[in-house]
């Protein structure tokens, strides 16, 4: 067993993590070599295509953009979506489950139907072509996840830390600014990059939304099929890396920082 | 330190009446507790005077100040939690010292404060520790500290000792009882344990049905229940209850359970009546200089407690199942014919009706 364990961790690292070996290897791979198969690793490594891809193909720009779309998508369904998610799972209302399922059915609409009617309604708005107007789209994919995701993070906190708090000298908003917001800080982290993919990954609606200041899979999506494979390489390297690093920076917010304390 | 007046307190919850109109007066630095079955309003009553709870009407005094609108915050109560609650983002000091924190306290002020609670209640050593890495009982002491630490008017406590094994429960009993000797803050304490409401509390609030029954010192509550239903809930095992016919023969009135008769001691005008016996009283041999009533019975059941015994009696020809309490280790066969005796002293009598109290 003691080997077996080992052995089975590295199989399945090597099964997620090869093929992004490999991708990140072919887009440092210079062009005169890359359909060379008489070896797989290259004699030298450049930063060409990544750098051509970036800043001579526009994809820092889209980048750029991306980000910004990704920030304002998860701030604007976080203002929105925490209080709703404290508000189910701490409330009974009239028509709570129907809220609830409301939230769930807007999964099952395809964010690519929306995106067509929503072009003519952001050509009245003067909200085509801006980062904006495609993070309102996302933020509407991401809403009700956040939704349920909060609510469900929310009933997992005890309401008594809240009511001593009240007890203790807070208001009921100071109680759940204090104590609750903080103990909900890991799983928020959690669904904040997972609202973070959801809207890096997005490429359909991004497409439809904007022309000049497409996120970096639209761009991606318009420009690929014209490139090199190894600029293909390029951007999936360009597209990973990002990610990556965001989740990197939050991952202590993951492993959460008091153990296993919210019971 | 206040004295605590609550007049005719309601709480509905929709069309529950969980407090349905609770009037009660404590006094200043009591210890008293509040005791009943679950679902009785017991919580719900501590929570509308920490104000976590509206009140849908009645009203709630400390000393001569109405709070009965007032926010929690604005009460200068403390809580002990049932689940303790202490918060796990915080260490162990940080959650002592947060409400001192939000009254403003100074720097000095609060970590001399701490210090004072924290050698109170033993967990000195623990300060640096986030709760996670405390047992149960260390989080139930710091729950405590972190609930006197600012000498609140009044300390409301939520059946803190449920969650701890038997042995720990039994010295935190004697502890918080010793606490409260030292700070005299006006306690309320919740439970639904009977042992721990007789020692630790001054006075006992049984209630049921949210309503309180019977208020009194453990001593009145054990010795002249209320009602019937006081008297079954204090005191284990349970009274033994007869229902029983009021007859009258040669001017002296009888309480008759089949050929059983209990002498009423003075003229009552109930017609029928329930008579309550504690099992502690009823004894194998006849009481010395009182009178007594001989219950013919058969042992059903014996269960040897050591020392006590608990027999488990059928008395009469309806198979009424008492049981009898007595001191000392006994060894009796089963179907065993045996005699009993209660003095007369010793006897509750009830109202058949309305179960309250006659005699």
């Amino acid at each position: 067993m003691k080997i077996i364990y080992p052995l089975l961790f590295i199989l399945i690292a090597c099964f997620f993590l090869g093929p992004m070996f490999l991708a990140f290897v072919a887009s440092i791979t210079p062009a005169s070599e890359f359909y060379d198969y008489s070896h797989i690793f290259p004699s030298r490594l450049t930063l060409e295509h990544i750098n051509k891809l970036l800043f001579t193909l526009g994809g820092f720009r889209a980048l750029i953009v991306s980000i910004e779309v990704a920030l304002i998508s998860i701030g604007i369904s976080f203002a929105l979506g925490i209080p709703a998610g404290y508000a189910i799972a701490r409330y009974t209302f009239r028509g709570k489950d129907g809220v609830k399922l409301a939230m769930l059915f807007t999964r099952s609409l395809p964010l690519i139907v929306v995106a067509v009617s929503l072009v003519t309604v952001y050509m009245r708005l003067n909200l085509t072509d801006t980062a904006l107007g495609v993070a309102l789209a996302h933020a509407a994919m991401i809403l009700p996840f956040v939704v349920i995701f909060t609510s469900s993070i929310f009933s997992s906190t005890f309401i008594e830390y809240e009511e001593a708090g009240m007890v203790f000298g807070l208001t009921r908003f100071g109680a759940f600014l204090r104590i609750s917001l903080p103990l909900a800080l890991p799983g928020l982290a959690a669904s904040a990059i997972y609202g973070f993919i959801m809207s890096w990954n997005e490429t359909f609606a991004a497409s439809i939304l904007s022309i000049q200041n497409r996120t970096l899979p639209a761009h991606i999506l318009a420009t690929a099929m014209a490139s090199p494979d190894y600029f293909k390489y390029a951007m999936a390297t360009v597209m990973a890396i990002p990610a990556l690093i965001f989740i990197f920076i939050i991952r202590k917010y993951l492993i959460s920082i008091w153990g296993i304390s919210l019971k | 330190m206040a004295k605590v007046v609550s007049q005719d307190v309601k709480k509905y919850f929709g069309e529950v009446r969980a407090l349905d109109g609770v009037s009660i007066e404590i006094e200043d630095g009591a210890f008293v507790v509040l005791l009943g079955p679950s679902g009785c309003g017991k919580t719900t009553f501590m929570r509308c005077i920490s104000g976590l709870e509206e009140l849908t009407d009645g009203k709630i005094y400390f000393d001569d100040k109405e709070v009965s609108r007032l926010q929690p915050k604005d009460r200068n109560v403390a809580m002990v939690f049932q689940s303790y609650a202490v918060w796990p983002h915080m260490k162990v000091r940080e959650n002592i010292a947060y409400p001192l924190k939000l009254k403003k306290f100074s720097k000095e002020e609060i970590e001399q404060k701490v210090k004072w609670a924290a050698d109170l209640l033993n967990i000195s050593e623990l300060l640096s520790r986030y709760p996670s890495q405390l047992s149960g009982g260390q989080r139930q002491r710091v729950a405590v500290a972190r609930a006197i630490v600012h000498r609140p008017e009044v300390l409301l406590m939520d059946e803190p000792l449920s969650n701890l094994d038997a042995l720990l429960r039994v010295k935190m009993r004697s502890e918080l009882k010793k606490l409260h000797e030292q700070l005299k803050v006006t306690t309320i304490y919740v439970t639904h344990d009977q042992v721990e409401a007789m020692t630790m509390g001054d006075k006992i609030a049984v209630m049921n049905s949210g309503r309180i029954i019977q208020y009194g010192t453990p001593e009145e509550i054990y010795k002249k229940p209320a009602t019937a239903f006081v008297a079954g809930f204090i005191g284990s095992p349970q009274m033994n209850f007869f229902k029983c016919d009021v007859v009258e023969e040669n001017g002296q009135q009888y309480a008759k359970f089949e050929h059983v008769r209990f002498k009423i001691p003075s003229r009552i005008n109930n017609r029928s009546v329930i008579v309550g016996i504690r099992p502690e009283n009823v004894s194998l041999e006849p009481p010395k200089g009182s009178d007594s009533i001989t219950l013919e019975a058969t042992v059903y059941f014996i269960e040897r407690l050591m020392p006590e015994t608990i027999l488990h009696l059928d008395v009469g020809n309806a198979k009424s199942r008492i049981t009898a309490k007595l001191p000392d280790d006994l060894v009796l066969p089963e179907g065993k014919k045996i005699e009993v005796f209660v003095s007369t002293e010793s006897l509750h009598f009830f109202d058949a009706e309305t179960e309250e109290r006659i005699l």
